[in-house]
Order: structure tokens, then C-alpha cells, then sequence
């Protein structure tokens, strides 16, 4: 999208000589570089509980970070008002972290190439509300035909549309259009007077209302939660300690996410405290393992064309063949390691500081056929789905909960086991996966990634894998 | 804006609301000045300052609800607002337990709740960047294994919140935060480690010596130097006060109203039952001076109050908003919670387990054989089942003395069964947060490991 044609050109008359001075008054104090990140975003919810839609909400925020480097330092300021003397008063709030000769000038702004990763004409928020409210009906329809045993169904829908502009004072200036919609169902289901078990399903990206109503339907995602509560009903008490592990394709993929993924990330590594800190170009993990962090997947809830400090995104190779390859590298990070962005500098607004971020995180497929891994098993524990999961970056410890899970029994899965942790090292961890099947399936579209109290979405991707060792946390 | 004028805002949207076709509506405005400053190796890392503001609007026509936020709050953002939330009305479902609080029930507390302090907006940022250097010092001069730093941060936080609704009900507070953390880095061979240590207050004044701050931290991350993972074994486990609050945050999700309506809690339909040891009294109380769960009113405009909730080990009340109260027949307690827009949902005050007797060095001494958790990690906590698995980080427990550091372990068991197991209780009870527990000891759970 050309500048002119933008919402902060056409509906804030921002013009580009207007960037150029409040770049130079964040550098009025010095600094090596500056930005700026605008942001208007459009919210939208709808919520169902009890078969009745309790709550709608729509909303709309704006604002302006201005961002100041010297060196090693960083200076930030916001404001939720785009009037020229509040930006200006928060770029010298920014500036106050520099202190030598100001730097004003030019910076010639230009727009670059960019991706076209989701060329959504019309984003779902900008759909009528009498057609997104039927996707919670249905999905609740469609739990409650799904076994009698159900009993409680909530659905949510929620989208978004993010418009951002970066400005540099390297005369990167960049323009996004970024839409994104998801829904999540729970239900609960009770056999008679029992406990009650719950079962989670969602999914969505960066796509338009279409995909709801074509390709993962609200009845897709009521099946999958229905099935996994009702399935739990069976569930006998989880193992305890170490043991084979397989874990499905998909969503476990979390586990990349937490066993290296955040343990790559730049900043971590330039201050050296990450259990993966001077480790490039040693072995991680198991030959059988590549793992890939990658933004330019068409519609994923990752994806991003340009990351949150105006750089394209791109594909980068973690590790390959079990030998750690790179990092994950904002605008900060790579000029202090004297490196280059990877396209990972990410906030969670305009309120925040960019940093390094992942985007969708997966492992590339393998040889084996699932189920003959399945079957290499005499005994340990398939995981088919997770809740979250977190990690401690400098012991590299990181635990991922299993939502449904099964035992393996003489190369069979038996019985569902209840809700229990896994919890493993990040650099010892992949060394023990001695089976990588065919099938890499990327999740569905529910992830968000917390870092230093800044929440953004992100994708996570695994074929089926052998674990030969890892702590399952259970009371059996 | 001055305060005036942001509490007349709140009244117009209201009246803007009703005139546009609303019954009843709620309008929120919060208005807010962050700080926060970065200091890493002795030097600064990065400084933050910025204020901000939104208005929310939750209306009702009948018994139908919508809702909507802005952050402009401009006359045509506040009409684009009203508008949105009227449109969505439309779409949402007649609801006979929607609405506003009986006006017998909404009300304010009065007198000084030490909410807000003026230090906190007079500390210079030279001040604010000296405290968070002299912590971070404290830590790295405190021992040569201290090589590194993931840094020490200064935050501070001012706070305007107002609520008005279309039944009469129109209040505000100010308040203030700061706090100081420290998180060093230990490396002795192969072991490297991080823990941190914070102080946080309403006041300035009240943060604890920086230097203090920086020694703890430091404490804290040696001792977890050189730790083993141990063998899978069903042993006592003794929580300290930093991690004993995570079952707090577990027992607040347990006795949620919402939760409980939809039978999503292990607690549902268990009031006047006894879920756990004799020994046990949970209270939340939102009206204690001075500390971080306390307000003058709930997000619905019910007067804030103190709760009983386990008393004796028998549960006395869940806690409960204005709709949770009316589909479970009960009276608010409130607790309404909410960010700018949407239904309100449900909020703690200072909840927290009330002390025992012993201290923390006798409930250790007390266990032959066992583990003391410093750090959990991971979400394996199913409320529904009550489920509990998480990964943990300690000491291991061998006749009564913390005899060597423990990581890569989960500890498992059910919160149904860890609430009765709870057989020993420390004295030392202090609230850094809203929420806040002593040492207590579980008589059993799996520790999962070797």
C-alpha cells in the first residue's frame, strides 16, 4: 500500500516531511538511530456461554511509539494521541537517553518491497456482526449434537485489524495492513454424576471470514473440543517420571517453541544468559531434527510481511540437522552482534519496546511413518495435544502441559491419561529424538507468545516425534 | 484533563448512551503515567515514559448487552463508541440475569485507603535510576560467581480510574505503584542460573533498601547453583511464600462464580463443605489500607468488602460479581472486575491464607525427606479436575536441612487432595502483590524425575 493511500495519510495527514521532523527531534539529543511505529488497530469479540451470546464488544485504539538507540541504550515513548506536538513531546521524552550533538537531517524516506503474505481484500472485522455471531452459535450447536454427554459450551470469536507504519531514521518507511481472526471453543462433558472434563479447540490467521465458513468450520473445532472432554472421561492417572515420549503432530509442536525457540532469541544471547548462549554451530540435537522459524507462511497467525521494526520477514534456519545454526535478531540486537536482522523485532503496540520474537516455529518432516513409531514402543506416552508451556532461559529447563494424552502398551495406544507436564532441558532435550515422521502438520492458529510481559500471536509446527527420555509429570 | 472533567466525561457518556437508546449503562475511564527504567552491568539500558487513557462503555437495551472502547476521547470518538456498543446490542442474546447492581448495593468506602502517594510522582528519574543501579550492584559485588546480569529495573506507575452508571453510581480513585527488581545471573563449571527478588509499594518510600534487594536476589540465585534432578519418588513438599501464593491464584479460579455456575471448578456446589485442613482460612479483602488488592469500589460500583472464603477449612463463600451472584441466587461480594469494556468478569482483592504458627525454619526442619519449591513453571493446573502438574525448582529436604539445589522435576497431585494435605503452616505472611501466602507444607505429592 502506497503512503498516500494509507489511514495515518488519508484520515491523520500525516505527511512524510512531518516523519522526517519527528525522527529528527528524537535525534536531537544524538543516538545512532530512530524510529517510529504507528499503530491503529480495530477489535472485535463476541463470546457465548450457556447457548446464549452474553457479550459483544468492539473497540478501537491508537498510537504512536517513538523509539531511540545510543549504543546500548534505549529510549521509548508513546502517545494515544496522533496530534503533531504530543508525537513530538514523546520523541524528546525518547531522545532524553542520548547526550551528544543532535543528529537532524534527512532521511529519505522511502517505501521498500514487501511480502503479500495475506492479500485479504476484505478483513473479517470489516464483515457484518449478524454473520460472525452465527460461527459461536454454530460452534455450539455443533457441541452439543456431538455426544449427550456434553453439558457446558462456550465459544469465542475475536478479530482484529492492525494498520502499522514504521518510519526509520535509515529511511525505512513501511506500511501494514494486518488482519487476524480467531475462534476457541471449551466444552465440558459429564458421564451421569461424575467430574466433569473439559476439551479445548480453536484456530484462525490472518484470513478472511471464508475460512470459518470453508475450511475449518465452527463444527470442526466444537467436534475436536467435544471429543477431546469426552474422551478424558476415561482418562486413569498419568506415569511419573522418565520415559519414551511421542508426541503428535501439530500443536505439540509448542515444544520448539519452548525447549530452543526462546532460548535463540537474540537479546538473550548478546547478554549471554541463555542455556544456548556460544553455542552456534554446535550440537543441539539429534541429526534427525531441523527446526525452522519462519514468517513468510502465507495466512499463518505467525506470519507477518514486515516485522514490527519495518524489516521484511523471512525463513530462518535454528537448527539444521541437529547442529545449532542461528539466532533470532531484531534491529538491537544484530547491530550490537554485528549481525543482521533476521526480521524478528516484534512489539505487542505501540506501547511497547520491539524485541526478538518467533513467528511460526516448526521442525521439517522426517522419514518414518507415524504409526510405525508409534508402534516402536513397548512403553511411554503419546501426547496428541497441549495446553501452554514456559520456559527458564538460563537453565534452559522448560515444562509444556499435555491436555490429551495416551499410554503406549506393547507399540498400541491405550488408555487416555489426565492432564500432566512434561518437563526436559532445552539443549539436551532434542538430542534424545530418535524418530521424525512424515507428516509436519502446522497448528491451527491459537498461539500467543508471552515475553516480558508483552503478548503476541505466533505459530508452531512438528511432524510426529520419538522422544527416547523426558520427565512426564504425573502421580502414577 | 483534570479529574473533573474526566468523572463528567464518564456522566455524558452514560447520558449520550441512553439517549442513543441504552436502559442502563456502565462508562469506565482509566488514565495512566508509566515509568520504567533498565539498568544492565551497572549501566542504563533503557528508559520508558509515557501516559495514556481509554474510555469503555458496557450498555444495555432490555436484556440484551453490547459493549465498546476507544483510546480517542474526542467527541467523535466518544459518539463512534456509544454507537458501537448500541449496534452490537443487536446481535447478542436477551440474558434474564443481565444487568446493573441493585442500587442498595452499589456504594463507596470512605476514608483514606492509601492508594495513591505523591512520592511516587515526585522521585526524580536520576533517583529512580540510582536504585535500580545500586540493586543491581548489590547483587554482582555480592559473590565472583555472580558474572552476570539479566538487569535491574525501576518501575512506577500513576493511576486515574473512574466508573459511572445510569443507576446514580459515579466514583473515582488515584493510585500509585513502584517497584524494584533485581534478576542476577550465577555460573559455577556447566550450572548456570538466574532467580530474581523485587520490592514493590505504594509509596516510595516504602520500596526496601535497594541494596537489600540486590543481596536476596543474589542469595537466591546461588543457592540454586550445581542442581540435580532426583529420583521419581512420593515425598512431603514445602512451598515458600513466593510460590505458596501460586495455590491462592488456584484456590481465586476454583471459587470464581463464573466458574462455578458452569460447574468448572473442582469447588462447584461445595459451600458449607470442608475442602480442607481445620488448619486452613482463606480471606480476600479488597478494603486493607495501603495494599495492592485494595479499592473503594469493584468495577461494578459495589463498595469493596472482606470475604471469608475457607474458614476452618470449610468453604464459606465463592466470590462473585453481580451476574454469578444472580444465577447462583446469591448476593454480590464484590468482586466485579473489568477492563475497559465487556461484561464484567471477577476479581480478587488481598486474598490470601491466613499465617500459622511456625516458622519457616521449624516447617523445614520438621521434613526427613522431602522437597522445598522456590520456582514453578508451566500453566498444569486444571480447575475443571483440579489436576495439578507442574515443573518446579528447589532444594531437596534431607533431615530437616536444605541440603542441595533441584531442578528439571514436576510435582504432581490433585488441588482436592493438596488442600487437605496442607499440614503445616508458617508464620510468615507478607504481601508483595495482592495476593500472598506463608510456607506451607503438603504432606504428600509425586515429584517426577529420575
Amino acid at each position: 500500500m502506497p503512503f498516500s493511500e494509507s489511514i495515518f495519510a488519508t484520515r491523520f495527514q500525516i505527511t512524510k516531511p512531518d516523519l522526517e521532523q519527528y525522527l529528527s527531534e528524537a535525534l536531537s539529543q544524538g543516538g545512532d538511530y530512530a524510529d517510529l511505529y504507528f499503530e491503529y488497530l480495530l477489535t472485535s469479540s463476541m463470546s457465548l456461554d450457556e447457548s446464549m451470546v452474553k457479550s459483544a464488544t468492539q473497540g478501537v485504539s491508537m498510537g504512536v511509539g517513538v523509539r531511540v538507540i545510543a549504543g546500548e541504550r534505549t529510549g521509548y515513548a508513546y502517545s494515544d494521541d496522533l496530534a503533531p506536538e504530543k508525537i513530538k513531546k514523546a520523541a524528546r521524552v525518547a531522545a532524553y537517553i542520548a547526550a551528544g550533538p543532535g543528529k537532524p537531517g534527512k532521511y529519505g524516506l522511502n517505501e521498500g518491497k514487501q511480502h503479500n503474505l495475506y492479500p485479504v481484500i476484505t478483513a473479517p472485522i470489516e464483515t457484518e456482526f449478524a454473520e460472525r455471531v452465527e460461527l459461536v452459535k454454530r460452534a455450539d450447536r455443533a457441541a452439543r449434537a456431538y455426544d449427550s454427554r456434553v453439558f457446558q459450551v462456550q465459544a469465542t470469536y475475536a478479530d482484529n485489524l492492525r494498520h502499522v507504519m514504521v518510519a526509520t531514521s535509515e529511511g525505512v518507511l513501511t506500511l501494514d495492513r494486518q488482519p487476524l481472526a480467531r475462534m476457541g471453543v471449551m466444552v465440558l462433558a459429564r458421564q451421569g454424576d461424575g467430574p466433569p472434563q473439559r476439551g479445548y479447540a480453536g484456530g484462525g490467521g490472518r484470513v478472511e471470514l471464508d475460512f470459518f465458513l470453508k475450511d475449518k468450520t465452527p463444527e470442526h473445532f466444537a467436534a475436536e473440543a467435544a471429543r477431546e472432554a469426552v474422551i478424558m472421561l476415561d482418562a486413569v492417572e498419568a506415569p511419573a517420571g522418565e520415559m519414551t515420549v511421542v508426541l503428535g503432530p501439530g500443536w505439540p509442536g509448542i515444544l520448539l517453541h519452548e525447549a530452543v525457540g526462546h532460548g535463540l532469541e537474540a537479546d538473550f544471547n548478546r547478554k549471554k544468559v541463555s542455556a544456548f548462549s556460544g553455542r552456534i554451530g554446535q550440537k543441539v540435537a539429534s541429526e534427525l531434527c531441523t527446526v525452522i522459524d519462519d514468517g513468510t507462511i502465507n495466512s499463518r497467525r505467525g506470519s507477518l510481511n514486515v516485522d514490527d521494526e519495518g524489516h521484511p520477514t523471512q525463513r530462518n534456519v535454528l537448527i539444521e540437522n541437529g547442529i545449532l545454526r542461528g539466532y533470532l535478531q531484531d534491529k538491537l540486537s544484530s547491530t550490537l552482534l554485528h549481525s543482521q536482522s533476521t526480521g524478528s523485532g516484534r512489539r505487542e503496540s505501540y506501547a511497547h519496546i520491539p524485541m526478538p520474537r518467533m513467528t511460526n516455529t516448526f521442525m521439517l518432516a522426517g522419514q518414518s511413518d507415524p504409526e510405525e513409531i508409534i508402534r516402536s514402543v513397548p512403553k511411554g506416552l503419546y501426547c496428541a495435544n497441549f495446553g501452554g508451556g514456559q520456559v527458564d532461559i538460563t537453565s534452559g529447563n522448560f515444562v509444556f502441559s499435555a491436555s490429551e494424552s495416551y499410554l503406549i502398551e506393547g507399540g498400541k495406544l491405550g488408555r487416555p491419561v489426565r492432564n500432566a507436564s512434561l518437563i526436559g532441558n532445552g539443549p539436551e532435550a532434542l538430542k534424545y529424538v530418535s524418530m521424525v515422521g512424515n507428516d509436519l502438520r502446522l497448528d491451527e492458529g491459537v498461539g500467543v507468545c508471552g515475553k516480558e510481559g508483552q503478548s503476541v500471536p505466533v505459530g508452531v509446527g512438528i511432524p510426529t516425534i520419538k522422544i527416547d527420555r523426558m520427565t512426564v509429570g504425573g502421580t502414577a | 484533563m483534570s479529574e473533573n472533567h474526566l468523572l463528567e466525561l464518564a456522566a455524558d457518556v452514560v447520558k449520550r448512551a441512553r439517549a442513543a437508546g441504552a436502559t442502563d449503562s456502565e462508562c469506565t475511564i482509566s488514565e495512566g503515567d508509566e515509568f520504567s527504567a533498565n539498568v544492565r552491568m551497572r549501566e542504563i539500558e533503557s528508559l520508558k515514559e509515557a501516559g495514556s487513557r481509554g474510555a469503555g462503555l458496557r450498555i444495555l437495551i432490555g436484556k440484551r448487552t453490547g459493549s465498546s472502547y476507544t483510546s480517542d476521547l474526542s467527541n467523535e470518538g466518544i459518539e463512534h463508541m456509544v454507537k458501537s456498543a448500541i449496534a452490537l446490542a443487536a446481535i447478542t442474546t436477551e440474558d434474564p440475569h443481565a444487568g446493573l447492581p441493585e442500587a442498595e448495593e452499589m456504594g463507596s468506602l470512605a476514608g483514606d485507603l492509601q492508594l495513591y502517594c505523591p512520592d511516587v510522582e515526585q522521585l526524580e528519574t536520576a533517583q529512580k535510576i540510582d536504585r535500580a543501579k545500586r540493586a543491581e550492584a548489590a547483587a554482582l559485588d555480592f559473590d565472583t560467581r555472580i558474572d552476570n546480569s539479566d538487569g535491574a529495573s525501576f518501575d512506577s506507575h500513576i493511576g486515574r480510574h473512574i466508573f459511572a452508571n445510569s443507576r446514580g453510581f459515579a466514583g473515582e480513585y488515584r493510585s500509585s505503584y513502584c517497584s524494584l527488581a533485581v534478576s542476577p545471573v550465577a555460573r559455577q563449571g556447566e550450572s548456570m542460573e538466574r532467580d530474581y527478588w523485587y520490592t514493590m509499594a505504594r509509596s516510595g518510600a516504602g520500596l526496601e533498601p535497594p541494596e537489600q534487594v540486590g543481596r536476596i536476589a543474589a542469595e537466591r540465585t546461588l543457592r540454586r547453583l550445581n542442581a540435580v534432578k532426583v529420583e521419581t519418588k512420593k515425598v512431603p513438599v514445602v512451598f515458600e511464600p513466593r510460590v505458596a501464593r501460586s495455590l491462592l491464584d488456584s484456590i481465586f479460579e476454583a471459587v470464581h462464580g463464573m466458574s462455578i455456575y458452569r460447574h468448572e471448578s473442582f469447588l462447584a456446589g461445595k459451600l458449607g463443605e470442608r475442602v480442607a485442613g481445620e488448619n486452613v482460612t482463606v480471606i480476600d479483602d479488597a478494603t486493607i489500607p495501603g495494599l495492592f488488592g485494595t479499592s473503594p469500589f469493584d468495577d461494578e460500583g459495589v463498595p469493596s468488602r472482606r470475604t471469608v472464603v475457607i474458614e476452618r477449612g470449610v468453604l464459606k463463600n465463592y466470590l462473585l460479581n453481580c451476574y454469578a451472584a444472580r444465577k447462583l441466587g446469591l448476593k454480590t461480594t464484590g468482586n466485579g472486575a473489568r477492563g475497559l469494556a465487556g461484561n464484567a468478569g471477577i476479581g480478587h482483592g488481598n486474598l490470601f491464607l491466613e499465617k500459622g504458627v511456625q516458622t519457616p525454619e521449624q516447617i523445614v526442619g520438621s521434613v526427613a525427606d522431602g522437597l522445598y519449591v522456590t520456582e514453578l513453571l508451566g500453566h498444569g493446573v486444571n480447575i475443571v479436575t483440579g489436576d495439578y502438574s507442574r515443573g518446579a525448582f528447589g532444594m531437596w529436604i534431607r533431615n530437616g536441612e536444605l541440603a542441595f539445589a533441584v531442578s528439571e522435576v514436576t510435582i504432581a497431585g490433585n488441588l482436592k487432595d493438596m488442600l487437605t494435605g496442607i499440614d503445616a503452616i508458617g508464620s510468615d505472611l507478607e504481601f508483595r502483590g495482592s495476593v500472598a501466602a506463608p510456607t506451607l507444607r503438603i504432606g504428600e505429592m509425586t515429584v517426577g524425575g529420575k
